[in-house]
């Protein structure tokens, strides 16, 4: 038994220097609580474990949200960003996704850096091995050395590296990401606080010397000509300054990985970590899709100042000499040098359904979790919970109301709703399809949405809320111009309309029914409109977007209203789900172990019925 | 959910070989026990579930009310999902009566219409749809009806719309791989491919809305009038649908001042019948109004027997006549066919024509048959689909136009975000349908069809 001694008082501890922690510790910091950070390596604050990369579809609309309520990461990004891409450009704005491939090393940096000179924030190198309420109600972090820290609150922001276990073939061992040491000994404290936990897996491809590939037999993909940063406040434009490049594999990549199935770790049934569904290892994908030819990889650069290339698409368990094998297969990588070994990775993270919305551990009072911890996967859906974690613990310490954002929203308030409410059997990961909300939950009005939330939380300072609410202003006056500007049937326009393939003016016609035309867009029509005004590019799009899509948006929001009927319709808190006669069994459980605040909700639980929904209402409505 | 034990006689009155009374709720058993007493001496609460006992039914003093046998139903294995007891008893009002008295004596309540049927939805035995064909299957007015309600209650309306449904759920989830993976060589969405799925699922739609207008002239009749020139022999129709002198007959022509109004079922159909007076130009202040309301009920009915004299040339009033109900629903009957036709029946072209003698009472079933031929009921087989009630057509219609928007959205050329938002529009009204997705519009559905009470 280490001897403890009594450190210091906190408001809040967060345990975890990651994407969550990050987040979990800024926020609060920033409303004036006494905060501290742990991370069991000082060095690898916001490390970048997986892809050297940030955003991507429904992602890039986390990292935009979160941007809008206060949150750090997109700021970070834009300062490190390599290359930058609109993914999507084709397929919709409800779609548009941002994504930056990130100098991994820089962003670590900029990290570390922002955390420090944080105000009302203390960071420190440490391994939290115990934690526990103790009878002057506040919890007690137990480091390593025997320092004893008493908070209020504390969040679990604890990634892998809980119970980290790493494999590759038949090796595994203890270990957190990216050989960092693992958290061995939090365990067990959680589990004698009774909190549920369990085990989920990841991954992440091999880390390879550039010097080694030869880029003349893989396709390149550039960044785009005109970037877009990921944070409101960032006024300039990201460079692009690398390239990324396209591989595929073979036949010969298949044969190699069949041969070798038996020797991976998943196959041969030695993890019970659950892995992410969306984002399979390659032995995964060519098991699953046992048709399919070929396999996309992507050959991505993991910072300026390296020559280690990140092989997306390629993760993999399986023997480092089978990696070394199934990789030379691919054209591009005949002679590739293999400088970090691919592996999987097992941790302990909590069942979310013992989560309320605002990420407080419903038995726990005080006790919080983020990220990884709370089953999700990828950095940018553990920044958002980071986020609202931080700012719950900070708001129960305050006595203010709690955070909690609602699916129409945004997709913070869904990738929440969706973990508390329908739990998750494998790590999950943000997409837009999880959304039913798309039309409305786009990446370009995420200011709109979640600003004037960041405000009143004290997060969005005065300066950025007034170039918000001009932003705005002048999106609703050119708005309204374009609705009420008539362009007469002149021959250059009308010369134009014919080229782009869409019926010419007979007669005097609204400015706003031309860019609803498919074929027109709102700046092709500029040399037309004499009175434009010069409006910033990202007010241009929002006014080209609301108008095209007015149609589809209004039915979206009539979606919006109907599902908000329900929302309203409140449950109360002590329901007792066994005295309606009417619930199956299995609902009636599910229902009280989730114990769902409205209607809604309850609608969502995996379990419960439409007619259980239906009884409920009843009930609720006697 | 309800503490209350109920029973109601659950076969139609009448004479009948047996009557069942069904008893159902928490103290069924219990409640039974009181009043009826097995020949083996055994107590019902002894008994499984699907047991049945013989015994005799007795009242407050001991007296025999009537043999009878006691059929056992345990929760959740049985209609209601409640403990059931159903006891049949000799056929007759009377005593099926008696019984239903004597347990109501004992602690059960009376039933509200259609309380059973409530109870088993709101303990998930029957789904939405099933549930209101259950409710249509009780009020059904004839055969056809009661047809379209059993295929309901077999869940033909889930079946169908699941069809709709799964077409336009793969539509729904390609559309969505195809945004989530936008670095993934997943085959592009072929827009040819979206636009025939598309028309598939509007087609299906269409059809099954066209199905309500019939399923509603089976279940509530439809609003048919008899017009003519006077002395055609209106009423003469009127009464031989009618089987009884609904109307006064006579030679004089313009008899018939008023509009009289019976309901009638001819075959599937139910026809909610005006006999109109006679339609032409006349100076007498009271038929005038009676022609007035004549010509309003060509406006407002659904489906005109217009009556013309076999025996006389077609006038400028008959000629009107046709002329006005053209585009309507229409049956041109010839009557007095016994008579020598003068016209030349070009003149009818295009119209359904049935030659009667209302006199004679001849062409009585090929007057029928047209019936069903014009309101389309005749084509309604065993194992069609049909719409029961404004909630289910409403739903299809709102899928229906989302997929219209969607499509137009595809041939615009609009983005397939803008698609997505109109097939996920279509999806949530198709499964508001079936049930499978609650809104509060189901929910005052619920309430409006059940009355629930405390």
């Amino acid at each position: 038994m280490i001897k403890e001694y009594l450190a210091e008082n906190y408001d809040i501890a967060v345990i975890g220097g990651g994407h969550a922690g990050i987040e979990a510790a800024l926020a609060p910091a920033r409303l004036g609580l006494k905060t501290v950070m742990f991370t069991i390596n000082l060095d690898w604050v916001g490390n970048m474990p997986c892809n050297p990369s940030i955003g991507g579809t429904a992602k890039g609309h986390l990292v935009r949200e979160l941007d809008a309520l206060g949150g750090e990461m997109g700021k970070a990004a834009d300062a490190t960003t390599l290359q930058s891409r609109m993914l999507n450009r084709g397929k919709g704005p409800a779609v548009y996704s941002l994504r930056a491939q990130i100098d991994r090393r820089e962003y670590c940096s900029y990290m570390k850096h922002a955390v420090e000179m944080q105000e009302n924030l203390d960071v420190k190198q440490a391994e939290i091995v115990h934690i526990e309420k103790r009878d002057d109600g506040l919890w007690h972090c137990i480091t390593r050395l025997g320092a004893d820290y008493a908070c209020k609150c504390v969040i679990l922001a604890t990634g892998t590296f809980l119970g980290g276990r790493i494999y590759i073939g038949e090796v595994n061992y203890e270990s957190g990401p990216d050989g960092n040491f693992p958290a061995t000994e939090l365990s067990k404290s959680l589990k004698k606080l009774n909190i549920p936990l369990r085990r989920f897996k990841t991954g992440t491809p091999a880390r390879v010397d550039r010097a080694s590939i030869d880029f003349s037999k893989l396709e390149v993909q550039d960044g785009d000509e005109d970037t877009v940063p990921f944070s409101f406040s960032t006024t300039s434009k990201p460079q692009n300054r690398v390239v990324c490049h396209i591989g595929y594999t073979n036949d010969e990549t298949k044969k190699v990985i069949l041969e070798n199935l038996h020797r991976s770790p998943l196959y041969a049934g030695d993890i019970e970590g659950v892995g992410p569904r969306y984002c399979p290892s390659i032995e995964d994908k060519i098991v699953r899709f046992a048709d399919k030819q070929r396999h996309q990889m992507f050959v991505e650069p993991c910072g300026e100042n390296t020559e280690e290339m990140y092989l997306q698409g390629m993760s993999s368990s399986l023997p480092e000499e089978v990696q070394l094998k199934f990789y030379r297969t691919i054209p591009g990588l005949e002679n590739v040098q293999i400088m970090r070994t691919a592996y999987a990775i097992e941790y302990d993270c909590i069942d979310p359904l013992a989560l309320y919305a605002t990420l407080e551990i419903k038995e726990q009072p005080g006790l919080y979790g983020a990220g990884q911890f709370n089953g999700s996967s990828g950095y940018e859906e553990a920044a958002a919970q980071g986020f609202v974690a931080g700012v719950n613990a900070a708001h129960k310490i305050l006595g203010r109301e709690p955070l909690v954002l609602s699916r129409s929203s945004s997709y913070i308030g869904t990738l929440i709703d969706d973990l508390v409410t329908k739990g998750c059997s494998d790590p999950y990961r943000m997409m837009t399809s999880r959304s039913e909300y798309r039309l409305l939950l786009r990446q370009d009005n995420a200011d709109e949405r979640l600003m004037p939330t960041g405000h009143s939380l004290g997060l969005i300072d005065e300066k950025e809320y007034e170039r918000f609410l001009e932003r705005r202003r002048l999106k609703e006056q050119e708005i309204e111009r374009v609705n009420s500007t008539f362009l007469a049937p002149k021959p250059q326009l009308n010369e134009m309309l014919t080229a782009r393939g869409t019926a010419p003016l007979t007669t005097g016609t609204r400015l706003a029914d031309l860019i609803k035309r498919p074929q027109l867009d709102y700046k092709c029509l500029a040399p037309f409109d004499k009175e434009r005004p010069a409006l910033p590019d990202d007010v241009c799009e929002k006014i080209e977007v609301e108008i095209k899509y007015e149609g589809y948006i209004s039915r979206q929001q009539a979606q919006v209203d109907e599902m908000l009927r329900l929302e309203n319709k409140t449950i109360p808190k002590d329901f007792d789900y066994a005295s309606i006669k009417g619930l199956r069994l299995e609902a009636a459980e599910k229902l009280n172990k989730v114990r769902p605040e409205n209607i809604g909700q309850a609608s969502r639980i995996s379990g419960v019925s439409p007619a259980d929904i239906s009884v409920l209402l009843i009930y609720l409505s006697k | 959910m309800s503490e209350r034990t109920i029973a109601a006689i659950a076969t139609p009155l009448g004479e009948g070989g047996i009557s069942v009374i069904r008893i159902s709720g928490a103290d069924a058993i219990a409640v039974a026990d009181k009043c009826f007493f097995a020949f083996s001496g055994e107590s019902l609460s002894n008994l499984c579930g699907y047991q049945a006992a013989y015994g005799k039914v007795t009242d407050s003093v001991g007296n025999t009310l009537d043999d009878a046998v006691a059929l056992i139903f345990r929760a959740p294995k049985s209609y209601t999902g409640e403990d059931v007891v159903e006891v049949s008893v000799h056929g007759g009002t009377i005593v099926a009566r008696q019984v239903l008295r004597r347990v109501l004596e004992c602690g059960a309540t009376l039933a509200t219409g259609g309380e059973f049927t409530k109870r088993a939805f709101l303990n998930g035995k029957l789904d939405l749809t099933k549930a209101e064909s259950v409710m249509g299957l009780i009020s059904a007015r004839n055969d056809a009806a009661a047809k379209i309600a059993r295929g309901a209650r077999e869940g033909r309306i889930s079946r169908d719309t699941e069809d709709i449904l799964n077409k336009l759920l793969e539509t729904a989830a390609s559309l969505a791989a195809f945004a989530d993976y936008p670095d993934e060589d997943i085959p592009n969405l072929s827009e040819e491919n979206f636009a025939l799925l598309l028309d598939e699922c509007y087609t299906k739609c269409q059809k099954l809305i066209s199905t309500y207008d019939t399923g509603r002239i089976i279940r509530e009749g439809i609003n048919c009038a008899i017009v003519g020139k006077p002395n055609v022999g209106k009423s003469t129709l009127m009464n031989m649908l009618c089987g009884l002198d609904r109307s006064i007959v006579t030679d004089i022509a313009g008899t018939t001042r008023d509009v009289v109004e019976t309901t009638v079922n001819i075959g599937d159909v139910t026809l909610n019948l005006a006999d109109t007076a006679g339609i032409h130009s006349t100076e007498d202040t009271v038929e005038k109004f009676g022609v007035d309301k004549a010509i309003q009920k060509i406006e407002n009915s659904e489906l005109l027997l217009a009556v013309f004299d076999n025996s006389l040339p077609l006038d400028s009033d008959d000629k009107q006549l046709l002329e006005s109900i053209r585009d309507k629903k229409c049956i041109v009957i010839l009557n007095k066919s016994d008579l020598q036709n003068v016209f030349d029946k070009k003149d009818l072209s295009g119209f359904q024509v049935v030659e009667i003698s209302a006199r004679e009472g001849t062409g009585y079933d090929e007057l029928c048959s047209a019936i069903a031929r014009v309101c389309k009921t005749e084509m309604l087989s065993a194992d069609d689909t049909v719409l029961i009630n404004e909630r289910q057509r409403d739903c299809v219609n709102r899928a229906l136009s989302a997929v219209c928007a969607a499509r137009d959205a595809l041939t615009m050329g609009m983005t397939l975000d803008a698609v997505g938002v109109c097939v996920d529009d279509a999806i949530a009204a198709l499964l508001e349908l079936t049930g499978k997705r609650v809104t509060n519009e189901v929910c005052d559905e619920i309430f409006k069809r059940f009355c629930v009470g405390k």
